[in-house]
């Protein structure tokens, strides 16, 4: 599907040429502003204006019946994101982590793994969730904070939300050497990981280290950086003078600058990455180019450090408007189509309330379980010794 | 309690099977013999694979188990342990090695955040079969962040378990017994001890790994301490006996969870207790002993449960260290208080 050369920045090699002026150092500054679109670099498939478009490298073979379904994807999971982030207006959640705007980076990503395929996600990644077959209900607890998580990263093939920033990026290149020591990796049967994290996760040291190891133990990973411009208040710049896809070169493996809001571009690149690496030849980095349409959390407050002429730009390059304009000019769906998908999504949203409303508390003796794998002495006597306590005030007011 | 074997001179006659063996043999020794037993066994560290480690613990491994079983890593410390929980994750058992104790703070965060955590995050669905090798301690005149005795931030951080080997024979059957634990362990070696030799007679079977032993039996007084400093509490409790007091001498072996019923018994009966550590005294592994045999010996104590410890500074310039490190006559020092109380 694409060469090898595609990564290589197509640029003049040697000295500017004599009849240009030497660029000023603003200037070359300038011109690797990490917040820059990445021109002809940005791969593309689907414009904002829901006009299909072809890449040199990059195409997608995709059947109405599929780009109908990355649709209803996206449209569910952003469903789901907002009657959560509705529910923490309402006290249901103690936080919630909204990825309004990064739907089409999230289910293109998910959608291109297969089943055998592990991922990494930070705490933002619902949608990949979503496509690993974790319904957002099992979301919930985390941030109603029940619990830390309740799926099986085993079964499901999604490791628990990582909270700190960048910690997963190192797990994920531990895993997938693992799949390379078993001989997993080097056809079109092999296994590969993905890992999710953000512009800001990029100026982590356990992320640069993520890259050196995945580099040097040539592992199966996808590094998936959803650049949403926002690290909380801190805007790109303030991580990187460099794309973030750029630096993909200094560690030595191809690095991709995707539009994350192109379901059908994320869905592409990050499928042939994954085929890259199960066939031995990771690790590659995709720099998903999106924005973070809502706050970093509920806690935060975006208008502090940001104008709205920004968001305003990008509600034009909406990651799910484009794919409806897309099925609705070509006579691909029908208005039955986007009633259904609507109903749909209206009876999760009520079925994700009626869930999270009635999520039982832990009882006090979770506190000690499950702190180790074998038998402790030690935290059974301290969980007795605690529930006895407790249920000396059983009947009382307090 | 049969007589301590450990730190003895090679006796006339020895069993059959048994070898004098030094620390790092046995060390060696041991995680070669839980690579045969195991093929999803894996080392991974800085130097351990040509090189053997540094202290050569590790070597001809690699030789023998290939370069994906033994893994010369990069040189990044939260590397090693990040890219191990991942490997853990996927069902191998690495076996890390930080090379020093002052070296293993850039893994801090990994061995806190995710190694300790993923278990109880997970409610038991994966777990972190890991174990992080440090060598510890001073005594070998090293420059700075090479002699340090880290081990009561890692004691004080639930879902690690926590060990120090004090003797050739306890290295080689608790580097075995932590690797096959299926909780993460940070294994603490006593690095000036490296080189000094007992007999292992491997037809002995092992207590178990988070057990506390008995090393010499005493009647005035106990001494509890752990990894380097068991041999000087010996050889204390024999410069005592020339004076005619018996010191009771616990080898802890287990830090966290720390298995004190075998102190509190011996408290019970000596009435005195001196505790003795490395590391800096404050909010250390001694402290915790103390704190737990006042609460559980109040009516037995004769005297409070006094500490020798390093002291509360950074680790000195090496040319201090015999000035900061537990020796006999601090130990001795710390028993005639106790017993004139």
């Amino acid at each position: 599907m694409s060469s090898a050369e595609h990564w290589t920045p197509d640029r003049p090699a040697g000295p500017p040429s004599a009849t240009a002026a030497t660029p000023t150092t603003e200037q070359v500054i300038a011109g690797l502003r990490a917040t820059s679109e990445g021109g002809a670099d940005l791969v593309q498939l689907l414009t904002p204006e829901g006009e299909r478009v072809t890449h040199p490298d990059f195409d997608i073979d995709i059947s109405p019946e599929e780009l109908r379904s990355l649709y209803r994807d996206m449209v569910l999971v952003r469903r789901a994101d907002r009657e959560a982030n509705a529910l923490q207006r309402q006290g249901q959640l103690g936080i919630w982590v909204p990825l309004l705007g990064q739907e089409a980076a999230q289910v293109g990503a998910g959608r291109a793994m297969r089943p055998l395929d592990m991922a990494f996600p930070s705490y933002r990644e619902h949608g990949v969730a979503w496509c690993r077959g974790i319904p957002p209900q099992d979301l919930l607890g985390i941030f109603r904070t029940t619990d830390h998580g309740t799926w099986d990263p085993i079964a499901t093939r999604f490791n628990l939300y990582t909270i700190v920033i960048g910690n997963q990026v190192l797990n994920a290149a531990g895993y997938a050497m693992g799949q390379r020591f078993e001989g997993k990796v080097g056809d079109d049967d092999g296994e590969a990981t993905i890992c999710f994290f953000g512009d800001g996760a990029t100026s982590q040291g356990d992320v640069h280290e993520g890259f050196v190891w995945s580099a040097v133990y040539d592992a199966p990973l996808v590094l998936f950086c959803q650049n949403n411009q926002w690290a909380i208040s801190e805007p790109t710049e303030r991580q990187s003078r460099l794309p973030l896809y750029q630096r993909a070169r200094g560690y030595g493996f191809p690095g991709i600058r995707v539009d994350g809001n192109d379901v059908l571009a994320c869905l592409a690149v990050t499928r042939w990455a994954l085929d890259e690496c199960r066939h031995g030849n990771g690790p590659v980095l995709i720099e998903a180019f999106t924005y973070r349409m809502d706050a970093h959390t509920t806690t935060d407050d975006p208008t502090r450090y940001r104008l709205s002429d920004e968001v305003e730009a990008w509600k034009l390059k909406d990651p799910i408007e484009r794919v409806r304009v897309h099925l609705s000019r070509n006579g691909l769906a029908d208005s039955a189509f986007f009633d259904q998908i609507q109903a749909e999504s209206d009876a999760l949203a009520a079925d994700l309330r009626e869930f999270c409303v009635n999520m039982p508390d832990p009882g006090p003796e979770r506190i000690f379980s499950n702190v180790y794998a074998e038998p402790s002495p030690v935290l059974d006597a301290q969980r007795d010794e605690y529930l006895e306590y407790v249920s000396g005030f059983e009947g009382s007011e307090h | 309690m049969a007589a301590p074997t450990i730190n003895a001179s090679t006796p006339a006659t020895t069993p059959a099977g048994a070898t004098t063996i030094t620390m790092a043999k046995a060390l060696n020794q041991g995680i070669r013999a839980a690579m045969e037993a195991n093929p999803k066994v894996i080392v991974m560290g800085e130097d351990v694979g040509k090189l053997g480690g540094v202290f050569r613990i590790t070597d001809g491994l690699q030789k023998d188990f290939g370069e994906q079983r033994v893994l010369d890593t990069p040189l990044a410390e939260s590397g090693i342990i990040g890219t191990a929980v991942g490997l853990a994750i996927r069902g191998f058992r690495p076996v890390c090695e930080i090379q020093f104790d002052g070296f293993v703070f850039p893994a801090f965060d990994q061995i806190v955040s995710q190694v300790a955590k993923l278990h109880y995050r997970s409610q038991g669905k994966v777990k972190v079969p890991i174990v992080i090798r440090i060598p510890f301690g001073g005594g070998i005149g090293a420059v700075e962040h090479h002699s340090e005795s880290p081990e009561s931030y890692f004691a004080h951080t639930a879902g690690l378990k926590v060990v120090s080997c004090s003797n050739p024979v306890d290295a080689y059957w608790m580097i075995q017994q932590a690797v096959e634990c299926d909780d993460p362990v940070v294994f603490f070696e006593p690095k000036g001890r490296y080189y000094e030799k007992a007999v292992l007679d491997t037809s002995v079977a092992p207590p178990p790994l988070f057990s506390t032993r008995v090393l010499r039996p005493g009647t005035h007084a106990t001494l509890a301490s752990y990894g380097p400093s068991i041999r000087t509490c010996l050889a204390a409790a024999n410069a005592a006996a020339t004076d005619g007091i018996e010191l009771e001498v616990i080898d802890l072996r287990t830090l966290s969870p720390l298995d004190l019923p075998p102190v509190f018994d011996s408290v019970r009966r000596t009435g005195h207790l001196v505790v003795v550590s490395e590391s800096p005294s404050e909010s250390s592994i001694t402290s915790e002993v103390a704190a737990r045999v006042q609460q559980e010996c109040f009516y037995s104590l004769e005297a409070p449960v006094l500490r020798v410890n390093g002291f509360d500074t950074p680790y000195p310039p090496t040319k201090l260290e015999d000035e900061f490190l537990p020796d006999l006559d601090r130990v001795l020092h710390a028993v005639d208080r106790s017993l004139a109380w």
